[in-house]
């Protein structure tokens, strides 16, 4: 006698989500529990990714505005006596290089402070220096004013000041009206200007500076810059940077320290990258802790439906369709959780962009591979369940008791 | 006559289920079944009767396709058993075989209908279609008022009632039941018992496995087990459950 060929046993795609979401449906207290390791460990992944970026992009976005072409000659150690000096006509042959196209310096005016009065004692400096400055400054570091304006040849023979952003902060001054006086060491000068913060220049922050000429007419200053600020073409950073010692004091170029401070804020915000590195590596250890709660919570439910797992299989079921059940349910699992962390974590990455004034970002690779690694973790926490529901016999979990 | 008493003496019978010297061991020392021949036809309302380990519910396993035999033949309508694959057991019994247990299984988290409706889940048939039969086949077990219903809110005449409709919801070749009235108090064993003839007087063949020799005696063929080996195959002359009067 013969029959027709066997159909095999099939499950449905939509069904094996609708079947696998059955354990989640009906035991949701127990679900939520178990996704909330992996709820954490996602969150924190994702807030320790979007903090990090969100003051990343801040400071990158800061320095690829300000330019990464600014470079900046100082006068180094000397090989004989202390601090070198670079010599008077550096400036201008730096500025006659090729691929530079701006340059600016500024000059240490020695001995002099800066205060609010006389009655203030000339060793409180507030940590602020007195330099004088060329006209240009502003211009070759992409800075702004905050207030006022800033030196320029109408003004700098006379006695004006222009204060950095926290040198005025530092004195208690934040407007230029009713012509502020300030004492220079013998000499009251009138306040101009106020500029914004400089990012790559943060020297010039804490420095109140004066014209080159009255700089010369009343303290007689030497003209040699204590330090140059250059702009060079993109292209040709690299070169000029590697010739400019050389050309700044070609006696003794090993004197000489050349450097690029957008060089130094890529550091620093590298830096904060490798920070992120040990977070990253606590948010998967919690996210191992998930995996390990998620796939502690399906061997129990295993254990708890043996005779589901056996009506299934007397139904019809096949080992494959009883371990695609279980994965199912705990990929839902790591999913849910996933989910929950991504919201947890991307809420408190904004939190923290918004209590410190930040962009928030979270970016993409934080959220999908947040999501990926929730998914990961439930696949791999499913897996032993599963396979062991799957291996049941049929007549073992029909047994009772 | 019955029907399927009448066919028996008719040699064009199709056989639902056959077994020729059916063995089962497990492990080296318990040979629970030690050569069973048995063919079961369309039609029938058999009993398998025996004590506790007389070897009746391995034969349980064995005919509804959830294990292999040792040795000799199985032959689930017309297809072997015994060369099956596991995929191919479990299609046999997504498609052939309409179980019914003792203890009813039926899932706490699901409506009846919901319940009823896996009888055809691992065949492929699509959520709208398994719904709609589910709902004919619990009307047909008399719950047709309680579709929505929970397991908790039903009696347990009522809860085998919804695995029944399970059983049967697929059309089965083969429905076996597994002491069908052992969990349940003798008026809704009764209940039982006159649905399982109702459904048998529709065309369907079941199979009741008990150790209550009553229950065998009321249904037309009881098969005796003892010691893993028929022992006894008898047709008896009933009428049905309500003139013979059986109590459960």
């Amino acid at each position: 006698m013969s029959a027709p060929a066997l159909a095999p046993s099939k499950l449905l795609g939509r069904d094996v989500f609708r079947v696998g979401s059955l354990g989640l449906r009906s035991r949701r207290a127990r679900a939520a529990l178990s996704g909330l390791g992996v709820a954490i460990g996602i969150a924190a992944l994702v807030a320790v990714l979007g903090i990090s970026s969100s003051s990343q992009a801040n400071l990158l976005a800061e320095i690829e505005q300000l330019g990464t072409n600014l470079l900046t000659v100082k006068p180094g150690q000397s090989f004989t006596s202390g601090t070198a000096s670079l010599p008077t006509y550096s400036s201008t042959k730096v500025r006659s290089m090729p691929g530079v196209y701006a340059t600016s310096s500024v000059y240490a005016v020695s001995g002099v402070t800066v205060r609010r009065t006389n009655y203030v004692s000339s060793e409180i400096t507030s940590g602020i220096t007195v330099q004088a400055a060329d006209n240009s400054l502003l211009a070759t570091l992409s800075g702004s004013m905050g207030a006022g304006k800033f030196l320029s040849p109408a003004n700098d023979r006379y006695p004006v000041v222009v204060l950095g952003a926290v040198a005025a902060q530092r004195l208690g001054i934040d407007t230029v009206t009713g012509h502020q006086q300030l004492y220079l060491s013998g000499r009251w000068f009138t306040l101009i200007g106020i500029l914004n913060p400089l990012t790559l220049a943060s020297e010039i922050d804490r420095s109140a500076l004066i014209g080159l000429p009255v700089a010369k007419s009343i303290y007689g200053i030497e003209a040699t810059p204590s330090t140059i600020y250059l702009r060079a073409q993109n292209d040709k950073v690299k070169q000029v940077d590697s010739l400019l010692a050389a050309e700044a004091n070609p006696k003794s170029p090993s004197e000489v320290e050349v450097s690029r401070p957008s060089d130094t804020l890529q550091a620093r915000a590298a830096a904060k990258g490798a920070f992120t590195g040990l977070l990253v590596g606590l948010g998967a250890v919690a996210l191992f802790v998930g995996a390990v709660g998620i796939a502690n919570v399906m061997v129990i439910s295993v254990l708890e439906r043996r005779s589901e797992i056996g009506l299934r299989r007397a139904l019809g079921a096949t080992r494959h369709h009883i371990a695609s059940q279980f994965i199912t349910e705990s990929l839902l699992l790591g999913l849910l959780g996933g989910i929950a962390g991504v919201i947890f974590g991307s809420l408190a990455t904004a939190g923290y962009a918004f209590a410190d004034n930040l962009p928030a970002s979270v970016p993409a690779t934080a959220i999908f591979g947040g999501l990926a690694a929730a998914l990961i973790t439930g696949a791999l926490a499913g897996l032993y369940p599963a396979i062991r529901a799957s291996q049941l016999s049929p007549t073992q979990a029909l047994k009772t008791a | 006559m019955s029907a399927a008493q009448q066919r028996l003496t008719d040699d064009e019978l199709p056989v639902v289920l056959e077994l020729e010297g059916v063995t089962k061991d497990y492990g080296s020392d318990v040979k629970a079944l030690r050569g069973v021949d048995l063919a079961i036809f369309e039609g029938e309302l058999a009993a398998i009767v025996g004590p506790s380990g007389s070897g009746k519910s391995t034969l349980l396993t064995i005919i509804g396709s959830l294990e292999r035999p040792t040795s000799g033949s199985v032959r689930i309508a017309g297809h072997d058993a015994q060369s099956a694959t596991d995929d191919d057991l479990a299609a046999l019994r997504a498609r052939h075989i309409g179980f019914i247990f003792q203890e009813f299984f039926l899932l706490d988290s699901m409506s009846a209908l919901e319940n009823v409706a896996m009888g055809l889940l691992y065949s492929g048939t699509p959520a709208p279609e398994r719904r709609q039969r589910a709902s004919a086949a619990l009307e047909q077990v008399g719950l047709g008022h309680r579709l929505g219903h929970w397991p908790n809110q039903l009696s347990g005449g009522e809860r085998q009632r919804v695995a029944i409709a399970r059983a049967i919801v697929n059309s089965p070749s083969l429905i076996l039941a597994d002491e069908p009235t052992g969990n349940l108090d003798s008026r809704n064993g009764e209940e039982i018992m006159r649905l399982l003839w109702e459904l048998n007087s529709r065309g369907s063949t079941l199979v009741v496995v008990t150790h209550d020799h009553e229950i065998a005696a009321s249904l037309p063929r009881q098969i005796e087990v003892r010691d893993g080996q028929v022992t006894r195959d008898d047709y008896t002359q009933v009428a049905g459950p309500s003139e013979s009067g059986v109590t459960v």
